[in-house]
């Protein structure tokens, strides 16, 4: 990974004389990004993905024209929706072989909850939780007399 | 027995959890194999690495387990690579229940990739062949009374490294 480097500190000096192997890849010059929640949310908010996501998630390491089967969709659409996935971290590929089969990575979506999602959501458990006691104390408590 | 696996879908044999830290290798390393860090997140069991090939790796059960009737040891396996800062491939076999137990060892390879924008990509892989009730419980989504596979242990490491804090306290 890093062998390359050479040639890619020449890439931005003189670009048109450097044979195509040693153009400017960025992932192996200045590594990836940092996927955020607005990428996070920005992929999610697609149904084509959202459905790329449900079957990795029935069928997890899945190469593209197994994928691209179970979509009405051109190929180079299915791998476009697949990069903004990449992008996001919510789809890992990995090399098997002569394939690239693809993993659904759960744990941005975990980040969300953990993050974002849960202080919502916690309020809600807590407040049924409360009230499910209340409820059981009252229950417990001796019967009042009727009037 | 979650419901998807009741459903009948197929769970499949290996998984791959990725996440990026702001956190320097030799830091996540750390938190992967040194028992003071790693006894601080997840499950909060320590772990033992023997840090090379054919090293011992075991997880002790903390006073909490073992006071719900665990064994003293609940995970172990072998180390079969060792390359620290960049990666750790161990079998993973689970001491739970004699069920745990019969389904063998599985693989993990924990790789950490430094980035030159300063954070780290840690990546999970678990090849989990013959093993279906721990493939169901480590890609368990997150539930209100914690647990949650490997998201939830990586959301912690996270959480620890970046903040020294973990995600119940």
């Amino acid at each position: 990974m890093r062998a390359r480097s050479h040639g890619l500190l020449l890439c931005g000096g003189r670009p048109a004389t450097l044979p195509p192997a040693l153009t400017c890849d960025q992932m192996v010059t200045y590594g990836f990004p940092m996927p955020d929640d607005d990428l996070v949310f920005k992929a999610l908010a697609d149904s084509t993905r959202r459905f790329l996501l449900d079957l990795l998630f029935v069928q997890d390491g899945q190469t593209l024209t197994e994928l691209e089967s179970a979509l009405a969709m051109s190929r180079f659409g299915v791998m476009k929706h697949l990069r903004v996935l990449e992008g996001a971290g919510l789809v890992v590929t990995k090399k098997s072989g002569r394939e690239k089969l693809h993993f659904l990575n759960p744990v941005p979506i975990r980040l969300l909850h953990d993050r974002w999602t849960r202080k919502y959501a916690e309020h809600h458990v807590s407040a049924l939780v409360e009230l499910k006691s209340q409820l059981e104390e009252k229950k417990c408590q001796p019967k009042r007399k009727r009037a | 027995m979650s419901a998807e696996t009741q459903a009948g879908l197929t769970t499949p044999t290996t998984q791959v959890f990725e996440i990026y830290i702001k956190a320097p290798a030799a830091s996540v390393w750390d938190a992967i194999t040194d028992p003071q860090w790693n006894a601080k997140y997840g499950y909060r069991a320590p772990m033992t690495y023997g840090l090379r090939p054919g090293g011992e790796f075991r997880v002790n059960a903390n006073a909490e387990m073992r006071s719900m009737g665990l064994p003293d040891v609940i995970i172990d396996g072998e180390v079969l690579e060792c390359a620290p800062p960049h990666k750790l491939v161990q079998t993973y076999r689970w001491l739970f229940s004699p069920e745990n137990k019969a389904e063998g060892f599985t693989k993990v390879t924990w790789e950490i990739v430094p980035t030159e924008a300063g954070f780290t990509r840690l990546t999970v892989t678990h090849e989990l062949d013959g093993a279906p009730q721990m493939a169901a419980a480590v890609k368990s989504k997150f539930s209100t009374h914690g647990g949650g596979g490997w998201s939830w242990i990586l959301s912690d490491i996270k959480t620890l490294l970046e903040t020294g804090k973990t995600l119940s306290e």
